[in-house]
């Protein structure tokens, strides 16, 4: 298993240099302009003048050598002064964003809490809504239980956030009056009051996305389960006596969830991408409003650290899928 | 005796009580929502609309101009003229006698080395300033002590007041930028986020594209203001969701640019929380002619280079596409109370509003009447007129927004009763207001034969706009593509008589001028003015002091504003 997880991840070393030449390529294929959003009074030569200051007339290769060097030898410096208090990074060119002229990573730091709060924290709530809906439909098949249940995970996969967060907004903030219809990003949670607003403002963001995980994995939980409840350990384990729950839930359960737990570790980088529509419909601002507006400016080293980052992630996960999936079914073996 | 002077003081200190509810920070917290968030708070280098009003809280110009359009000394004593021995006699030079005991935020006075240091930084070849215009046609600046700024320029300017005049062209603290010119300005993040200021707030907390936390600024001139103790300046979302946080639930006090539906708008308001509020600058949404001709048979280095078009600059014809168009109904629909009728490029400031043409009634007759008498007739029988035998088939094109999709649908029927058929194409915004010079679908570019898109100017005075028209400005191969007469509008008297406009001091008489040099454009086919387009901004019922200006930052007076009782 060892060895095959090293042999993975120095196999993952290629796979990502190639990923950042494709982003990077297509970002340079795609049209558009960093200094589109500036207003037209701006006459075209004071935007030739802006775009030299940001290093844009260089070509693209040495752009991408550029971006190599600063994202995977300077950012990491740049990590290591700040956990360490050294000083190697000192005056090196750090990945600047074209949008605000900052460091891309110093905004992604700011930006991350709020997207795992939120999205993080509504893939928690659609696992632990999704599990026993999983379970109970498949162990009740045809039941009015899961005609229902399919019913909304229907409904759950094909409604689009950017019509149940409005929706939301309109009946719980603008009729009723009981949740903000803005997120606050710069709160800050000390005590049970302020605990209180910060769950007030989330519970809507969060209600929306953990509507989508739930759909999706309790019908990878139903499936799996259905799978196994007519394995012949089953029966053995009836007619052994066992009670009706301990058959459910320790016999069937436990095998089933090793699909499913693949699947929940494999939409873990989804979390850090965070939800583009949710975040702008609640202004919640997390990374995912932060890629939309990257890609709308044209910001191209942010939008290039982004995916990478995203990259990194799923080729991660991935491969800690795969190494679970070995861990929790020892039929299965890599070596 | 004891007993008298201290009853007197108890009298003085009642009197003095009603004083202590205008103190600074009584009215505790306002809130703002901007739906494009500012990413940076130095509107010197970015440049944009957002960053320029979000810095404007902070950061202040020499002189700002008021809702009408006048010119309200700000950081100076008073307005210099050639009557009062401000501005010099050949227009050569100003004299700004700055206001005394301005201090920055943090304490130190403001000085003229700061003006002029912001001229240094603003100028500085490799600094990528987005307001150098502003500086255009300045020699030097001189400081001859603390409190007094002489601008010298190398020719004669009769409106000298675009250097630290409006929003966009703020001073900057040169403590704070000095070691930030050049090419180190994009690198001084910090500085950029944070910026030193004379205005009523300091910026506390900056996230770029999310959230600003400003509070009341402690050195601020005026000991009784900001009313507000702080500023929570939300970004994010869009217009309609920053319009319900005002108008519906309360959330917020202020919400700018709301470019909604004018329906939903109106909904909104009903509920009652707040009010729109609108008001017009020089904006004006417009159809741009082609006057050179796009045939995508031509080379590269003709294609929309080589003049005439083959039947755009024909008076009938667009004097007859004019008329077929039902202004006062796309200002409804697209615009509601933030649009007008114009028949006029330059619609404002009043002054310069020309009001020679009329044009708020739509005639589809009178316009193939007009086609007819020209001589221009469909003679193939497919419904389309032709003209020397071009069937009249144009491509119209424009940036890919709902409004302008439903002007480009309404004007695409309008002109096919009168026997012009157009083809509709739309463009992301981002490539069509790029400028990239090698990319095909850029408006400078403008391979097409008409195209819609809003353009303005800044601050009030149109001379730069009204210089968008000169035959040099248009673009071709040999300016990279590069260029303001998009139309590639070229008329012998237009260059002389603006020529005179840049000469002229008198304001009535370059007002006059202006009215005739937009009257020239229009008449002879350099575009077709659509619709006069304002800005529409929400405020609540709970904020008072607001007054809505589309002259400077919206958020000029920001130190006015209160909580309404």
């Amino acid at each position: 298993m060892l060895t095959f997880t090293i042999r993975r991840l120095l196999l993952s070393i290629p796979t990502l240099l190639f990923i950042s030449l494709s982003i990077f390529m297509l970002l340079q294929l795609a049209p558009g302009d960093p200094m589109a959003q500036v207003p037209l009074t701006v006459p075209p030569e004071v935007k030739e003048k802006m775009r030299e200051a940001l290093g844009l007339g260089q070509p693209p290769l040495i752009q991408y050598w550029k971006w190599m060097v600063q994202f995977f030898w300077i950012e990491p410096q740049v990590l290591i002064d700040h956990w360490f208090g050294t000083s190697f990074s000192e005056g090196a060119q750090r990945v600047i964003s074209w949008q605000t002229r900052s460091p891309v990573m110093d905004i992604v730091v700011q930006r991350i809490p709020q997207t795992l709060w939120v999205v993080g924290l509504s893939y928690v709530v659609g696992i632990l809504i999704a599990l026993p809906i999983g379970i109970y439909s498949a162990y009740k098949q045809y039941s009015v239980f899961d005609q229902s249940g399919t019913f909304i995970t229907m409904i759950g996969f094909s409604i689009p956030p950017f019509f149940t967060g409005p929706l939301l907004i309109v009946i719980f903030s603008v009729q009723l009056g009981w949740f903000p219809s803005i997120y606050d990003t710069t709160h800050v949670v000390t005590d049970w009051a302020s605990f209180k607003v910060q769950f007030m403002q989330m519970i809507m963001p969060v209600m929306v996305l953990a509507l989508q995980t739930t759909a999706q994995i309790s019908r990878y939980m139903r499936s799996s389960m259905l799978d196994n409840l007519s394995q012949d350990y089953v029966r053995t384990a009836r007619a052994k006596g066992l009670r009706e729950s301990v058959v459910v839930l320790v016999h069937v359960l436990r095998n089933s969830m090793i699909p499913v737990i693949t699947v929940i570790a494999l939409g873990i980088p989804s979390i850090f991408g965070g939800a583009i529509i949710t975040e702008n419909v609640f202004k919640v601002n997390g990374i995912g409003q932060l890629l939309i507006t990257a890609l709308f400016a044209n910001d191209i080293p942010m939008v290039m650290t982004l995916t990478f980052i995203f990259a990194i992630l799923i080729v991660l996960f991935n491969l800690i899928a795969d190494v679970l999936y070995g861990v929790l079914d020892p039929r299965i073996r890599y070596d | 005796m004891t007993l008298k002077s201290l009853l007197m003081g108890a009298v003085a200190t009642t009197a003095l009580a009603p004083a202590a509810f205008a103190e600074r920070g009584a009215d505790g917290q306002v809130n703002i929502i901007y739906w494009q968030a500012p990413s940076s708070m130095n509107p010197l280098l970015s440049g944009g609309t957002k960053e320029v009003e979000a810095s404007s809280m902070v950061i202040e110009p020499l002189i700002r101009f008021d809702e009408t359009g006048a010119i309200v000394p700000w950081l100076v004593t008073d307005i210099p003229s050639v009557d009062n021995g401000g501005i010099s006699e050949d227009l050569t030079q100003i004299t700004w006698p700055l206001k005394e005991g301005i201090l920055w935020s943090d304490g130190p006075p403001f000085t003229s080395a700061d003006v002029k240091f912001t001229y240094d930084y603003c100028t500085h070849p490799e600094g990528g300033c987005a307001q150098i215009t502003k500086f255009e046609g300045i020699e030097s600046i001189e400081t001859p002590d603390d409190q007094t700024v002489v601008i010298n320029f190398a020719n004669p300017t009769p409106y000298p007041f675009a250097a630290f005049g409006g929003a966009e062209s703020p001073v900057l603290q040169k403590a704070q930028f000095e070691a930030c010119i050049g090419p180190a300005a994009p690198t001084c993040t910090e500085e950029n986020f944070n910026p030193i200021g004379t205005g009523a707030f300091v910026v506390d907390d900056f996230r770029p594209n999310d959230v600003i936390t400003l509070s009341a600024n402690p050195n601020y001139r005026d000991p009784a203001k900001p009313a507000f103790a702080t500023i929570n300046f939300k970004g994010g979302g869009d217009a309609v969701g920053a319009a319900r946080t005002v108008l519906e639930t309360g959330e917020f006090d202020y919400a700018w640019n709301l470019q909604v539906a004018p329906d939903v708008l109106a909904g909104m308001e009903a509920a009652g929380n707040g009010e729109l509020m609108t008001s017009f600058g020089p904006s004006v949404e417009r159809i741009m002619l082609n006057n050179t001709n796009p045939d995508p048979a031509l080379g590269p280095d003709e294609r929309a280079v080589i003049r005439p078009h083959p039947f755009l600059q024909d008076p009938g014809v667009y004097n007859a596409m004019s008329l077929a168009i039902d202004r006062v109904l796309l200002a409804e629909i697209g615009y509601g109370a933030g649009g007008q009728v114009t028949c006029n490029w330059v619609p404002a400031p009043a002054a310069y509003n020309s009001d020679t043409f009329t044009c708020d009634t739509q005639d589809i007759a009178a316009a193939n009447a007009m086609l007819d008498e020209a001589g221009i007739v469909d003679t193939n029988g497919d419904g389309i007129r032709e003209k020397d035998g071009v069937e009249m088939s144009i491509l119209f094109q424009t940036s890919t927004n709902s409004i302008r999709q439903d002007y480009q649908a309404l004007i695409k029927d309008w002109w096919s009763q009168i026997g012009i058929e157009s083809e509709l194409r739309n463009i992301d915004a981002s490539v069509f207001f790029g400028g990239d010079a090698g990319s095909p679908d850029t408006f400078q570019r403008f391979y097409a034969d008409v195209e819609m898109y809003t353009n303005t100017f800044s601050g009030t005075d149109p001379q730069a706009y009204l210089a968008n028209m000169l035959c040099d400005k248009a673009p071709s191969p040999a300016t990279q593509w590069q260029g303001e007469n998009i139309s590639r509008f070229c008329m012998e008297e237009y260059d002389a008589l603006w020529n005179t406009l840049a000469q002229t001091s008198d304001l009535d008489e370059r007002a006059r001028i202006g009215r005739e040099l937009n009257d020239m454009a229009v008449s002879n086919g350099a575009m077709i003015p659509l619709t006069h387009r304002g800005d529409i901004s929400a405020r609540s019922n709970a904020l008072a002091g607001v007054r809505m200006n589309s002259w400077d930052s919206e958020l000029w007076n920001i130190a006015d504003w209160s909580r309404a009782e």
